[in-house]
């Protein structure tokens, strides 16, 4: 299980967690347990990327993946900069790629990049030399966040291979769930999702999930219940008539929670809606992790810009 | 100048004509088409092993002029078209002002005489400014010219203005061609809807949308007795719809665009969200291509034409849901047929012929399309086994933006004639 030392990552930037192997996954989540206990030291810094520069470029609002990124960039010593779409030369009507380029000729090492359209990261990647990593672009992926929560699942269950994971919510403009069931696929979990079929899109079948139409098919016996947010910013409209419908259809209630197995764990990537998708005791309750997944992050996104910037396994200053 | 064409394989679907013969060229028309003409005082052109085509007629071109000359002009979207083979061009309205109204059609044929090397047939509007509002003055524009109505870009939203549109346009017997697409499905859509928009993370563009309307108009079409025409038809059944149509002797045509037949939504993820994979309608999926690919070889298809939209590289070279819609084709769309349909033997010559020359025509009401004496001296000459490598440096068009870059075909035009002088000649 554990990689070979000297073991790295083949890709130059992660621009999604598709095009991954199993192997690279395991070391990104093995390399976090090392990273998880420089977390937990009264001085939370090494020296790892003394020198470095990287660029947090978020073109969309984030507290969580921005912060994350920027605490753990600060704990491996990078110098970061951060820099988004209001008050720069974005609102002027500066082009993504002039903006890149820009910023690229500051000569930073790497760019981590939210943007709202898919395929923004890809285009950074063909246009600059620096590494590219992506912090969510669009409905397509997010793969730092997959990684958190495989992190936190492996930590909370023992492993990922054999879980029976339930991924219910707001499937179509989520890219957590894409991101989420490369990785679990590729692990060997087994994944069902739900929700409503106007927020479910179309072929998810062939990614080797089961698609349930009601919610208490869907968490019958599970592990994990990963529950997401709806992104009512992204709707065209009509999805649902009220959100309160949908809470009644859709929303993780303590009474739900007990269709899955007694051991269950339910994660949320955040912001919560509550009331919405998940009931405030549920979300504040004993089979929460969410907070210990926004713990996680830190150590996932440090592990992440150590073997993206050439770590190697075994090589680790500690 | 006159001209003997000695040797070629004369194709004209029109006279159900496949044997090498000579083309005698008077006046800028065909004067005679017979084996062994003997030479007078003519120019000998060479053709033997050469296919002697009809003039070719791509009759879906943005040429992009008036108002964005920055994408094309005249001169670069006329060298574009002749050097592709196509010795007549229709130019779809949606320019800048629209052509809405006599003025702009007479500005676009003025314009087209004076600085456009091939055959510019504008298409008119359907509605004042393409807004779907009220009719556009398609009799003063008729008489200017246009040889269709069409608010391609834009759908005829309402079913009210189309049946307007196909009872009205009865008068000058001209098609309404329609861009098929029901806003309310499509909206925000920037790809095919199916597996690949779901793993790319795209907003989807359902089939339904386009079927949904085919459908629409093949049923106003026969209530009105009208000639609807499905600009670039994408979908498998879209095309069944025009098929059963056709059974029922419905006034219904349909053309496919060479992106629609040659790629799928596949590429759009294979190329790491390329926006020169964004065209509306957009690449469908391998069923659809396969759908189109029997369209074409049954007869269901009336022509192939490109959907040429040049977009400057500022605007192509952005985020995948910002880009415009749209890629380049005149100067691709022979050598895609040729090497996918044809080699391919998918559809045979003289079908491929007529789906570029006798298909259009018969749609456009052009007095073009064949060989016979007396016509229009209109030619295209093709390698069959040429082999050619797209070159986006080598484009004549002024814009870049194209999917096919390195691609290796077999087959391409060599000679282009319009009225009798020679527009393009790479015979080597």
């Amino acid at each position: 299980m554990t990689p070979e030392a000297g073991f790295r990552l083949r890709h130059k930037h992660l621009l999604g967690i598709e095009p991954l192997d199993a192997d690279e996954v395991r070391l990104i989540l093995d390399t976090t347990e090392s990273f998880l206990e420089i977390s937990q030291r009264p001085i939370k810094k090494v020296p790892t990327l003394r020198g470095r520069t990287i660029v947090n470029f978020f073109m969309e609002p984030s507290t969580r993946t921005r912060s994350s990124f920027e605490i753990a960039e600060k704990r491996l010593s990078a110098d970061s900069l951060n820099f988004s779409a209001a008050g720069s030369s974005v609102s002027k009507g500066e082009s993504l790629i002039d903006t890149a380029r820009n910023l690229e000729a500051m000569a930073p090492d790497m760019i981590v990049v939210r943007h709202s359209a898919a395929g923004a990261p890809h285009l950074l990647a063909r246009v600059c030399r620096s590494t590219i990593i992506n912090a969510g672009d669009g409905a397509h992926e997010h793969p730092t966040q997959a990684l958190l929560d495989a992190f936190t699942m492996r930590q909370k269950k023992g492993r990922i291979d054999g879980l029976e994971v339930a991924i219910v919510g707001d499937l179509l403009h989520s890219r957590v769930v894409r991101s989420n069931i490369f990785l679990l696929k590729k692990l060997g979990a087994k994944v069902r999702v739900s929700g409503p079929p106007t927020l479910v899109p179309p072929g998810l079948h062939r990614l080797g999930v089961e698609v349930r139409t009601h919610m208490e098919e869907a968490l019958e016996g599970v592990d994990v219940v990963m529950m997401l947010r709806v992104q009512q910013e992204r709707m065209l409209g009509g999805a649902f008539p009220s959100l309160r419908e949908y809470f009644n259809l859709y929303g993780l209630t303590e009474e739900r929670i007990k269709l899955a197995h007694r051991d269950v764990i339910v994660m949320h990537p955040g912001p919560l809606n509550r009331g919405v998708e998940i009931a405030a005791e549920v979300a504040d309750g004993p089979y929460s992790v969410i907070l210990e997944q926004v713990t996680n992050g830190v150590a996932v996104r440090m592990a992440i810009l150590y073997l993206l910037s050439g770590g190697v396994v075994g090589e680790l200053a500690a | 100048m006159n001209w003997l064409l000695r040797g070629g394989r004369v194709v004209d679907p029109v006279a159900k004509l496949d044997a090498v013969r000579d083309v005698l060229v008077k006046d800028g028309k065909i004067a005679r088409v017979a084996e062994n003409i003997p030479v007078d005082n003519e120019r000998v052109v060479d053709l033997k092993g050469k296919v002697v085509a009809p003039g070719f007629i791509d009759m879906h071109v943005h040429l992009r002029e008036p108002g964005r000359e920055d994408e094309e002009t005249m001169e670069t979207g006329g060298a574009a078209a002749a050097a592709g083979g196509f010795a007549s061009i229709a130019v779809m309205p949606n320019t800048d002002p629209w052509n809405d109204s006599q003025s702009v059609t007479e500005y676009i044929v003025s314009q087209a005489k004076s600085r456009c090397p091939v055959n510019v047939f504008p298409i008119g509007c359907i509605s004042k400014q393409g807004r779907g509002k009220e009719l556009a003055e398609i009799g003063d524009m008729v008489k200017s010219g246009i040889v269709a109505v069409s608010d391609d870009g834009h759908p005829v939203s309402t079913s009210h203005l189309m049946r307007m549109a196909l009872e009205y346009t009865r008068i000058f017997d001209i098609p309404v061609i329609d861009h098929c697409e029901d806003r309310s499905l499509s909206k925000g859509g920037v790809m095919h809807e199916g597996y690949h928009s779901t793993v790319l993370g795209l907003r989807g563009v359902p089939a339904a949308s386009e079927e949904i309307m085919v459908a629409r108009d093949l049923i106003l079409a026969e209530m009105t007795g009208g000639r609807i025409h499905i600009a670039h038809l994408s979908t498998r059944k879209s095309l069944e719809l025009v098929r059963e149509a056709k059974k029922k002797q419905l006034r219904a045509t349909c053309e496919v665009a060479p992106h629609h037949f040659c790629l799928t939504d596949a590429v759009v993820a294979e190329s790491g969200y390329d926006t020169n994979t964004k065209m509306n309608p957009p690449l469908r999926d391998e069923d659809d291509r396969d759908g189109l690919l029997q369209g074409l070889a049954d007869g269901t298809v009336d022509a192939i034409a490109s959907d040429h939209a040049p977009h400057n590289r500022i605007e192509k070279e952005r985020e995948f849901d910002q880009a415009p819609f749209g890629i380049l084709g005149l100067e691709t769309s022979v050598s895609l047929a040729l090497d996918r349909l044809l080699h391919a033997g998918r559809v045979d010559l003289i079908r491929l012929v007529s789906l570029y020359t006798a298909g259009p025509a018969r749609i456009l009401n052009l007095p073009r399309g064949t060989l016979a004496p007396g016509a229009v001296a209109d030619i295209t000459v093709l390698d069959l086994d040429r082999r050619v490598q797209v070159d986006l440096g080598a484009l004549r068009s002024k814009s870049r933006n194209c999917p096919y870059q390195g691609w290796k075909l077999r087959g391409a035009p060599v000679l282009t004639m319009v009225g009798g002088r020679i527009v393009f000649d790479d015979r080597a």
